[in-house]
């Protein structure tokens, strides 16, 4: 679909855990064909002081209630702010912006790898790539076992590893340290990830050296959101790119990201 | 409905809302949103004569009431633009202009020579005030001299509507105003974005890669009302008005203080619809007030 400036409707706020909240939000215009990696800018509350759009990844579309869902974790003024809406307000979204990931075009294992607030993405994604059939292990990281949000939904799609820093639950370490990172890696046929950027660099060097593919989702600050400011850019093998435009997913062989 | 249309030295305006240089692309990029034959014109990106990477990322800092940029001129050069933007913009039917920029005079002067060739474009912004670039750029509209030099130079090669975009960042705005009418600018607008800087405090850090960056939005509009104001009662060439124009109201503000025609920038990031609701509001604060044009407004302002 277009991209175009909605006001959207909050139908549902559910909080996950102290930081963490999940918004529905219902469209008057018919969603269709979203990608996973695709996301929107949404205007926060101008009582907050918060000036930009904040950008999120589209969680979840449903289709039979054409509505989005949005996964937040509160850090700063704009995030707090939005994930405290309320059910009943109307939020202006402009939405879907970016390139998504990509699909593997013949029957594949593939692994996703979400650290924090990373695993947004992932879970649209790992619906879409269950639809058409693909081997998928997901492998989620956070700092502790509170912080792990949707596993019970991420299971649906395929089957759930986990690490933490303090070890509360699953590998005590990074997601790196787990043992799908050891020489089973070399199996999978593609890795796609999002989280921090030095979670998403170690996985990307390891992904190098098992020359497995893999596609990663940045999280550079906007402005714009969909392509005129040119604030948002990173440096690729064919020199300064916008994340909002040509990504947020790049394809690892894209970034100057090997060391 | 009142008049909107509007004639700025030789460029004929639907209504007197056009899209600042940088904040709107290369106006492609608002075709989902809305028609951009509705635009009394549009600016496109900054251009030079060579390809330029821009600055290092991060290359943004939000305030409370606006943000600061450091792109430095990201553009794919004039060539590029000519071969690859221009025969898309055919399809328009509004008055595009492109935003030259350069780190010498020679540049700015190959640069508007290939521009000339283009028929479509109505006219050049100059920009002699980015803050953005190491060479030129901002230097050019600084002085009078550096001013008068590089305007002359482009006014030989350039025979369509030369805009000429002032810098904020001098004492005496009315100065380097006299100084690039005198050498041939069709019209003035004004103001670039403010030299400005932001420190990240826990990790003791600047924000931008370049340390400092230009200021632009809201926080912006007081100053460049006031530099307006001042531009506009010392020359005779139409003066287009633009700093944190966010509303209608904001753009009243621009007319009363001498504008012809303003420029939205950075509101475009906030609502890409921004102009849009601008030209109604225009419309509709005429209606109110029961002037029959917007001519009625320039310069209106009651002291
Ligand atoms: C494409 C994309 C998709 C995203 N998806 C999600 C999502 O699904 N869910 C979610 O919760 N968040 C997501 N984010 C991150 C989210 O946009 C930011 O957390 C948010 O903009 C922060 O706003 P704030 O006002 O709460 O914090 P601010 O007050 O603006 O910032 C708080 C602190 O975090 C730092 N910070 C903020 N943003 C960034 C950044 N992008 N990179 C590095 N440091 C930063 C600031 O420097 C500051 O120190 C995404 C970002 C992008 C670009
Ligand atoms: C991200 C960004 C990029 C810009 N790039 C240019 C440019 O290439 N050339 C130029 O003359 N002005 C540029 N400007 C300045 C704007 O055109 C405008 O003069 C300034 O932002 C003030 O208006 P505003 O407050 O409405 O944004 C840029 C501004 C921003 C925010
Ligand atoms: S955020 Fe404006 S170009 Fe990407």
């Amino acid at each position: 679909m277009k991209k175009s400036v909605q006001n959207l409707k909050v139908v549902s706020n559910q909080r996950l855990n102290k930081d963490h909240a999940l918004l529905e939000l219902k469209s008057e215009v018919l969603l269709e064909g979203i990608l996973p990696g695709q996301f929107a800018n949404i205007l926060v509350d101008k009582s907050q002081n918060v000036f930009l759009r904040r950008p999120f990844s589209i969680f979840q579309v449903d289709y039979k209630c054409n509505s989005i869902f949005i996964l937040i974790k509160g850090i700063g003024g704009g995030t707090r702010a939005l994930s405290k809406s309320l059910v009943g307000e109307t939020l202006s979204v402009i939405f879907p912006l970016g390139r998504g990931y990509t699909f593997p075009e013949k029957k594949s294992k593939v692994l996703l790898v979400g650290g924090g607030v990373g695993i947004a993405p992932l879970m649209l994604l790992a619906t879409m790539l269950k639809q058409s059939n693909h081997q998928i292990e997901i492998l989620l990281g956070a700092r502790t076992g509170e912080d792990l949000v949707e596993l019970g939904n991420f299971a649906k799609y395929g089957t759930v590893h986990t690490t933490t820093e303090d070890g509360s639950h699953g590998t005590k370490g990074f997601v790196t340290n787990h043992a799908l990172f050891g020489d089973e890696l070399k199996s999978f046929d593609r890795i796609y990830t999002c989280g921090p950027e030095p979670m998403m660099k170690a996985v990307a060097r390891l992904a190098y050296q098992n020359d497995v593919d893999c596609e990663v989702s940045l999280e550079n600050t906007m402005a714009c959101g969909y392509g005129v400011c040119l604030c948002c850019v990173t440096e690729t093998t064919g020199g300064h790119r916008c994340v909002c435009t040509d990504g947020p997913v790049f394809d690892i062989k894209q970034l100057k990201w090997q060391n | 409905m009142a008049e909107l249309n509007i004639d700025i030295a030789g460029l004929k305006l639907k209504n007197p809302v056009m899209t600042a240089s940088g904040t709107f692309g290369f106006g492609v990029e608002f075709d989902d949103f809305f028609d951009l034959n509705s635009l009394g014109g549009f600016v496109v990106k900054g251009t030079t004569l060579h390809p330029r990477q821009g600055n290092a990322y991060p290359r943004m800092a939000e305030t409370p009431s606006g943000m600061l940029n450091a792109v430095g001129l990201q553009n794919g050069g004039v060539k590029y633009f000519a071969e690859n933007i221009y025969p898309r913009l055919l399809v328009y039917n509004t008055n595009i202009l492109v935003n030259v920029s350069g780190s010498t005079v020679e540049e700015y002067i190959a640069c508007a020579e290939q521009i000339n060739e283009l028929d479509h474009i109505a006219g050049i912004e100059l920009n002699i005030s980015c803050p953005n670039v190491k060479e030129g750029g901002m230097a050019f509209g600084t002085s009078c001299p550096a001013a008068e030099a590089v305007v002359k130079a482009v006014r030989k090669v350039y025979n369509k509507p030369l805009m000429v975009k002032l810098s904020p960042n001098v004492t005496d705005i009315t100065e380097i105003a006299l100084a690039v009418e005198a050498s041939g600018a069709d019209s003035i607008s004004l103001i670039n974005t403010i030299l400005a800087m932001a420190i990240h405090a826990e990790s003791r850090k600047p924000v931008l890669s370049t340390v400092t960056g230009g200021l632009s939005g809201p926080a912006v509009k007081p100053i460049a009302l006031r530099m307006v104001w001042q531009v506009s009662k010392s020359v005779k060439v139409p003066v287009i008005g633009m700093g944190g124009i966010m509303n209608a109201t904001d753009a009243i503000e621009f007319f009363l203080a001498g504008a012809s025609a303003i420029q939205v920038g950075t509101a475009n990031f906030i609502d890409p619809m921004a102009s849009q609701h601008i030209i109604a509001g225009i419309n509709n604060y005429l209606d109110r007030h029961n002037f029959k044009s917007i001519k009625e407004i320039i310069g209106g302002l009651q002291l």
